[in-house]
């Protein structure tokens, strides 16, 4: 379903991926790992092309997205992307988050935008906020919305740029139940995340990556308890 | 008493400064609506790239305006676009209005700049991410932040435009300042003409100034943020 070919990604004379070759299949929930600084988020900025690659190129099923003739809206709006600090509309409603790119992007009227918008809020919880403004939600509130502004599009991917890095403690959990139960839904799901306890549960695999290369991948159960790579071991002997 | 009568009751003079007032807000209005026009777009110019992140042609545009227009004095602006670039128009305030709005527009394109950067990034990423145009994301989501930012700055720009029209005396229009100076030279008491059309001034402004404090106050509390 996306493919990645030999992905490079320089700024200036720092070179953060170094060559990261990757298949993920229909079905698939990859979690992504490393230390900070090992490039987990540039690889899933480029991955929608939210950072433009300096080399390599990357697939959605076809169509190419490095292509420079690739309409990249087009491509987008088959790509949901949830961000480390929601990124919400601060203008717009809930309601107007929500509906504001299925309907502007021609994909939906504006009443049949407003009916999914309702009921995936309802699905977490939220539809009580749906004329409040993004300031008046907590954090949680914040990142299970831009969570459903995201799914309103229909994507056939969902990536994830670790969504509850900027969390309290104690709303991490319910955005975690949230993306558990995107993924129970059979969303294709890429995640970078920190947390040990949904990569074991959810993964379907597990990419380790340092130094700008994924130097592990595996399943969580062989990952977590027999990993092969030094580096990948020290990074789990040092967090679990 | 005497000096008040002959400024502004004898002959009806009133009437003079309210006309005078009258042709100073028919220029800043209509320059203000060019100008924010003009303004929003050269900054869309300005601060447009192309997909691989360089300056466009537009944005080279758009800073020679700004450069020009920042760096002549607008008196000058005024008499050059009367007698040489629309030496055809005989209608003043359209020359004015064209002048002041080219002028102020530099002005705005600089401040609605300041309100877009004011904007955390991470908004039009999420535009981008959801497959929207950049140009729907700056309609829908980044200029309406960015004029609220914006907005004390644009009413100060505002204000600063209406006092500066006071030179549409050089292209012999009768705006409320040449109004005064004509009624001084004709009671040779320059006093009561002079300070009335001063506190005339003082007073639209205070009037401008509480109106846009309660439209800030207004949209502050519509979208919190």
């Amino acid at each position: 379903m996306l493919r990645v070919e030999n992905l490079k990604k320089t700024y200036g004379e720092t070179e953060v991926l170094k060559g990261i070759s990757c298949e993920i299949k229909d079905g698939e929930k990859i979690v992504v790992l490393g230390p900070s600084g090992s490039g987990k988020s540039t690889f899933l900025r480029c991955l929608n092309m939210l950072e433009a690659p300096s080399g390599g190129k990357i697939w959605l099923n076809d169509r190419e997205l490095t292509d420079e003739n690739t309409d990249l809206g087009t491509v987008r709006q088959q790509m949901g992307m949830v961000f480390q600090h929601f990124n919400l509309f601060e203008n717009l409603t809930i309601m107007d988050n929500i509906i504001l790119a299925p309907v502007k992007t021609k994909k939906m009227k504006k009443a049949e935008a407003k009916e999914l918008a309702l009921s995936l809020l309802k699905r977490i919880g939220l539809a009580d906020k749906a004329d409040a403004y993004p300031s008046q939600l907590s954090g949680g509130q914040q990142q299970r919305v831009a969570i459903v502004r995201s799914l309103a599009m229909k994507p056939k991917v969902m990536l994830f740029d670790e969504p509850t890095s900027a969390l309290d403690p104690e709303m991490v959990g319910e955005v975690l139940d949230v993306m558990t139960e995107l993924a129970d839904s059979g969303m294709n799901m890429v995640v970078v995340t920190h947390e040990m306890g949904f990569a074991k549960n959810v993964a379907s695999r597990i990419l380790f990556m340092d130094g700008g290369y994924i130097v592990e991948e595996n399943d969580p159960e062989n990952f977590f308890s027999h990993p092969k790579n030094p580096r990948c071991r020290e990074f789990l002997s040092k967090i679990l | 008493m005497e000096q008040f009568t002959a400024a502004f009751i004898t002959e009806d003079r009133w009437k003079l400064y309210f006309q005078g007032l009258g042709t100073t807000m028919e220029i800043v209005l209509f320059s203000t609506i060019l100008g924010l026009t003009l303004g929003t777009i050269c900054c869309l110019m300005n601060m447009s790239t192309t997909k691989n992140g360089r300056p466009t042609v537009f944005h080279y545009i758009a800073v020679t305006y700004i450069d020009i227009i920042r760096g002549t004095p607008s008196v000058l602006q005024l008499l050059i676009m009367w007698f040489i670039i629309l030496r055809a128009s005989t209608n003043g305030v359209l020359v004015a209005v064209i002048s002041f709005g080219i002028n102020s527009g530099a002005y705005v394109a600089e401040i609605i700049r300041g309100g877009i950067q004011s904007i955390n990034k991470g908004q039009i990423e999420a535009g981008d991410a959801l497959g929207l145009s950049r140009f729907t994301t700056m309609r829908y989501v980044i200029l309406p932040q960015a004029f609220k930012n914006a907005l004390p700055t644009l009413c100060n720009e505002f204000i600063t435009l209406l006092k500066e029209t006071a030179i549409v005396g050089y292209v012999s229009l009768a705006d409320l300042t040449r109004v005064a100076n004509q009624v001084s030279s004709r009671t040779y008491q320059p006093f009561m003409p002079l300070i009335g059309a001063a506190v005339i001034y003082f007073v639209i402004i205070k009037i401008f100034t509480i109106l846009f404090g309660n439209l800030e106050r207004r949209l502050r509390q519509d979208a919190t943020c």
